[in-house]
């Protein structure tokens, strides 16, 4: 008993939280350079902006100034705010509903070779069609609701979220089920314990690509037809010579992507934190 | 039923040599394992010996001859610990799998942490363990499993020489404290000799025991001991290693 103790090795594992430490420590501090670095290349940019639409005499109906921008913003907010709501609701329940279909497919299909074999072409075929022409077959059949919008948001995000699910199910060692099985696992608990929260990180990383697309997928199914929505306004801004809007709706749908692709990263840090931690495994073996 | 008890098995896995040629895994293997006791299979790399095990667990069944053995549990080489759940909750899965609540798993779960000297990891995940920490969570797991026999595939075969040792006579106390009917895969004859009643040889593929030698020895044993050097040179010079 007591020599079972003895061999503990709670040294060995200090030293190892003390390395992971200063790893996350200088992680840390080069993330924060990274961010300097980013804000100052933007502010290079703005401002080059800035000094050609001040100097060069460009029409501002045709290029306005930043500063014109940022005014417009503020002048417009309401409008830009209620604009956003539109797009930002489209955009939020088509991640949902693409995020749904993106993890539930790639479980259905793991459980099943044939299906698989024969269903994965075809969403492979679902991505080479183009969106751009049947959105506005969608608005003939479906109207000028949110049910076209959330169709070509859900066939834009969901393919990157099956891509990287079926990817993490498939690195799911092939021993473990073989283990499973030895400790009397009947099949849904073998999904429900390993295979689900295998698949979790995949879910993640395909959301972020996702969120990436689907203001786009929002947008455009706006263009083709719709009486609201942040590509709504644009549309409208641009006939109008409010160009300095239409530029600030950009910023603001642009903003509002960001914030979602970071509460994504930030969600994916708290509920899979295993999936990024650097694995000691390489060391031991 | 007793034991484990494997007579005049064959294995052969259909086209999966070279050019599509058939792979003799194992033919007329035998190996008898009553109950309590911890028998040592040692053998070249390839020779059939993780195919015996998933014969014994049935994970596979024989083309032809019979295997009748207690219900066992695996234990491959590598820890297979979920990175996601505490080293409590990879113990306590060996239950969860079986229909116990959660609360009620790693209740059960627990008192095996301070026994093994794990006591203070329980919520630390695999990837913040040392390896042999984690191969000790990998066998309360297997002992949660509730079967009369281990199957243990080379479980130190991925540590460092160092910590094997450690292991080695971690497990032996180990199993002094929670008998089992105990099959040993290993390449380590140092390793079968220490550890096991009785250590069988196995031919290259495909593989049979060509030998088997009782290790009638007083525990815990020395590795340095001189009877145990001369079984290891014996066991040795049965799987035709030059002396």
């Amino acid at each position: 008993m007591r020599a079972l103790g003895r061999i503990a090795e709670p040294p060995a594992t200090l030293a190892a939280a003390g390395t992971q430490a200063r790893r996350r420590r200088r992680r840390r501090s080069g993330a924060l350079l990274g961010a300097l670095g980013a804000v100052a290349i933007l502010l290079v940019v703005v401002g080059a902006w800035e000094l050609y639409a001040d100097l060069s005499g460009i029409d501002p109906a045709i290029l306005p100034a930043p500063h014109a921008v940022a005014k417009a913003a503020w002048l417009d907010r309401g409008l830009l705010w209620d604009n956003l709501v539109t797009t930002g609701g489209e955009v939020l329940l088509g991640i949902l509903v693409a995020g749904t279909a993106g993890f539930v497919l790639p479980v259905v299909l793991h459980l099943s070779s044939p299906l698989r074999r024969s269903v994965y072409p075809l969403l492979v075929v679902s991505q080479v069609i183009p969106v751009v022409l049947i959105a506005p077959l969608l608005v003939t059949w479906l109207g000028f609701g949110i049910a076209p919008k959330l169709v070509v948001i859900g066939l834009v995000c969901f393919f990157p979220i099956v891509v990287t699910t079926l990817d993490a199910l498939s690195r799911v060692d092939p021993e473990l089920p073989k283990l499973m099985r030895t400790l009397d696992a009947s099949r849904l608990r073998i999904l429900r314990h390993v295979e689900l929260p295998a698949a979790l990180p995949g879910l993640f990383s395909g959301a972020k690509v996702a969120v990436t697309f689907a203001p786009i997928g929002a947008v455009f199914a706006e263009w083709v037809g719709s009486s609201s929505g942040v590509g709504h306004l644009v549309q409208q801004a641009i006939p109008q010579l409010l160009t300095a809007r239409a530029y600030a709706a950009v910023l603001i749908l642009s903003a509002f992507a960001i914030a979602l692709f970071g509460l994504l990263t930030l969600a994916e840090r708290l509920l899979v934190p295993w999936a990024h931690e650097p694995s000691r495994q390489g060391r031991n073996r | 039923m007793d034991g484990v008890r494997v007579d005049a098995v064959e294995r052969i896995f259909r086209g999966r040599g070279r050019r599509g040629a058939d792979v003799v895994a194992l033919r007329g293997m035998e190996l008898r394992a009553a109950p309590g006791e911890i028998v040592a299979v040692v053998g070249a790399s390839g020779c059939g010996k993780s195919t015996l095990l998933e014969l014994i667990c049935g994970l596979q069944a024989p083309d032809a001859g019979t295997v009748a053995a207690d219900p066992a549990v695996l234990m491959p080489q590598r820890d297979l610990l979920l990175p996601w759940a505490s080293a409590l909750d990879n113990a306590a899965l060996a239950l969860r799998v079986r229909g116990v609540a959660a609360a009620a798993a790693r209740r059960r779960a627990r008192p095996w942490f301070g026994r093994f000297g794990l006591g203070g990891f329980e919520r630390a995940r695999p990837a913040e363990l040392s390896g042999g920490m984690r191969q000790r969570v990998a066998f309360v797991r297997t002992l949660l499993a509730g079967k009369p026999v281990l199957a243990l595939d080379e479980p130190f075969a991925a540590l460092d020489a160092l910590t094997r040792q450690e292991m080695q006579s971690w497990l032996a106390h180990a199993l002094i404290e929670e008998p089992r009917t105990v099959v040993l895969v290993t390449h380590d004859v140092e390793e079968a000799v220490v550890l096991a009643d009785r250590v069988v040889v196995m031919s290259p593929r495909p593989g049979r025991a060509i030998a088997e030698l009782d290790v009638e020895l007083p525990r815990p044993r020395a590795r340095t001991d001189a009877a145990v050097v001369g079984l290891r040179e014996r066991a040795l010079a049965a799987l035709g290693a030059p002396a």
